[in-house]
């Protein structure tokens, strides 16, 4: 019997445009349009209200700050990056691991949960005396302790939450063929879970930058971009400390952009082409 | 090899809040190997419960789930499901999702012995072409059809499927039937399925089990083998019509309105 297979919707259009296409497209001109047009309100802001840069320094004030203590912005730099990433890493080992426990076990969501929630409710900056008393002088150890403390509550939440709600069938299928539940961890679980996951890892980097820069303003002695503010307060240099607020936001626009990197190649199967 | 499944006295119960409520009640009846058994039923009555048992992803409470004479312990590889909803692994292409079970179940196929498999099943079902597209550029009804070849790629000896054609529309659902039955004179399984349409079962099954509302006795039983036939017009001859009022009828007795069916007679 002749057979014709029912129509497939219109699969998207192939993306046949090249790089420089792409780097010229609207997904690359749009928010550097949007950044300038900030730029420029904050510009004409500082200026309409003729503010002295003691009460708000403006865009053009930055420039001279960064040419004058690049150094220092590079050095300090490295060292709020490296900090927020290990503090980020070990916010998702840890985060993910505290998922599975409650995305496979009822008892263990229900018991976890409340506790969880709480902590998250401390407000960190509370958390920053205790803990700089606790472990005196491990200034890195610190800090990193502090972005990881801040940042692993929303990835626990979306592991637990993908992994509670798998739908039954996906289960029972690799079951019914004998699968061990590492097996159906790694083959469905896993994957299936990767979209929750790398959406909570976006609000984790943005939070683990304000854990590590909390630690390193408080703390005597400090170093990294949190430190630079410190000394830019301390020395009424006005102009430093927004530069080093423009600096973290740079960092935070970066590691954001790496995040959604690797959610493209671990997880790009989620992204549906727009109809 | 296809095997015959025997449901012999099985009854079950689910333990809930409020006590245990029983679904199954002392079911009786045998699927012949490589033949094809639809249970139609009331909603609610068990019959995914049943699904569950014959695959061992549940043990009943008492008497047993024979698979040629062989009481049934637990999941086993021999087993190959779909369900209403496909199921399919939205990361995976749907080359990829065919392979799935041959990654599971203990074999000696090489990787590409694997992916022959997989599009012998997929050109079987009409999805050629389709091989490295990902599930969510597929319609539904090729989905389905995607999922029917997952659920035979590693050669089970008995196919369940719990209304896997209830979500497509009625031009699909035929389309799915006639692949049905071109996946059966290919591959050799003993199929049990679930369903609500009794055209469906009349069409597709050799024979069709009613089971009563909870807890699910077996009501009715009826040879709809058709003598072999698998063109959709044997669907509108005297004998499928006939077979569809006697379904109907022993469905509204099920249901406990017995009074409709003989109103109907």
């Amino acid at each position: 019997m002749a057979y014709v297979p029912d129509p497939a919707p219109t699969p998207a259009a192939p993306s046949g445009t090249s790089f420089v296409q792409r780097l010229t497209s609207r997904a690359v001109l749009a928010p550097i349009a949007a950044i300038i047009v900030f730029l420029l309100f904050w510009e004409g802001l500082v200026w309409f209200n003729e503010w002295p840069n003691y009460i708000m320094a403006s865009p053009s004030d930055l420039p001279p700050a960064y040419s004058r203590y690049w150094e220092l912005f590079l050095v300090m730099g490295w060292q709020t990056l490296w900090r927020t990433v290990v503090g980020l890493l070990l916010a998702v080992v840890v985060g993910v691991i505290i998922g599975m426990i409650m995305g496979f076990s009822r008892t263990m969501r229900d018991a976890l949960y409340p506790l969880l929630v709480g902590f998250n409710a401390i407000p960190k900056a509370t958390l920053v005396p205790i803990v700089a008393l606790l472990f005196v002088g491990q200034h890195d150890f610190n800090t990193v302790l502090i972005a990881f403390l801040i940042s692993f509550f929303p990835i626990a939440v979306s592991i637990s939450i993908g992994l509670s709600t798998l739908e039954p069938e996906y289960r029972d299928i690799l079951r019914a063929l004998g699968a061990s539940q590492t097996t159906i961890f790694w083959k469905i679980a896993l994957p299936k879970t990767l979209p929750e996951f790398f959406g909570a890892l976006k609000v984790a980097v943005t939070l683990a930058f304000i854990g590590t820069n909390l630690m390193e303003i408080v703390s005597p002695h400090g170093r990294g971009l949190g430190a630079l503010f410190d000394s830019g307060k301390t020395n009424s240099d006005y102009p430093l400390m927004f530069a080093v607020l423009i600096a973290l936001a740079i960092l935070g626009i970066a590691l954001y952009y790496v995040v959604v990197a690797l959610e493209k190649i671990f997880a790009g199967w989620a992204e549906r082409a727009p109809s | 090899m296809t095997q015959t499944i025997e449901i012999s006295g099985v009854t079950h119960a689910y333990d809930t809040a409020s006590g245990k409520l029983p679904v199954l009640d002392n079911l009786d009846f045998i699927v012949p190997s490589a033949s094809f058994c639809a249970v139609v039923g009331p909603s609610g009555c068990g019959k995914s419960t049943l699904t569950k048992l014959v695959a061992g992803l549940l043990i009943p409470d008492q008497g047993k789930v024979l698979l040629d004479g062989r009481a049934v312990k637990g999941p086993r590889s021999t087993v190959g499901m779909a369900f209403q909803n496909p199921v399919l692994l939205e990361w995976r292409t749907i080359l990829d999702n065919v392979i799935l079970p041959l990654e599971i179940v203990p074999n000696k196929l090489t990787r590409s012995q694997k992916e022959d498999r997989a599009r012998e099943l997929l050109s079987l079902v009409g999805l050629e072409g389709f091989e490295t597209k990902r599930p969510s550029e597929l319609s539904g009804g090729m989905r389905q059809r995607a999922s029917l070849c997952r659920a035979i790629a590693h050669k089970p000896d008995i196919l369940i499927m719990d209304e896997p054609f209830g979500a497509l529309d009625a031009f699909t659902r035929e389309d799915l039937w006639q692949t049905m039955h071109r996946l059966r004179a290919e591959e050799p399984f003993t199929c049990m399925l679930i369903t609500h349409d009794l055209r469906e079962s009349i069409y597709l099954a050799d024979q069709t089990i009613v089971l009563s509302d909870r807890p699910a006795r077996v009501q009715h039983t009826m040879d709809t083998s058709m003598n072999g036939r698998t063109d959709l017009d044997v669907l509108y001859e005297q004998e499928a019509v006939e077979m569809l009022h006697v379904l109907r009828d022993q469905i509204k007795i099920a249901q406990g309105r017995a009074e409709d069916a003989q109103a109907a007679q």
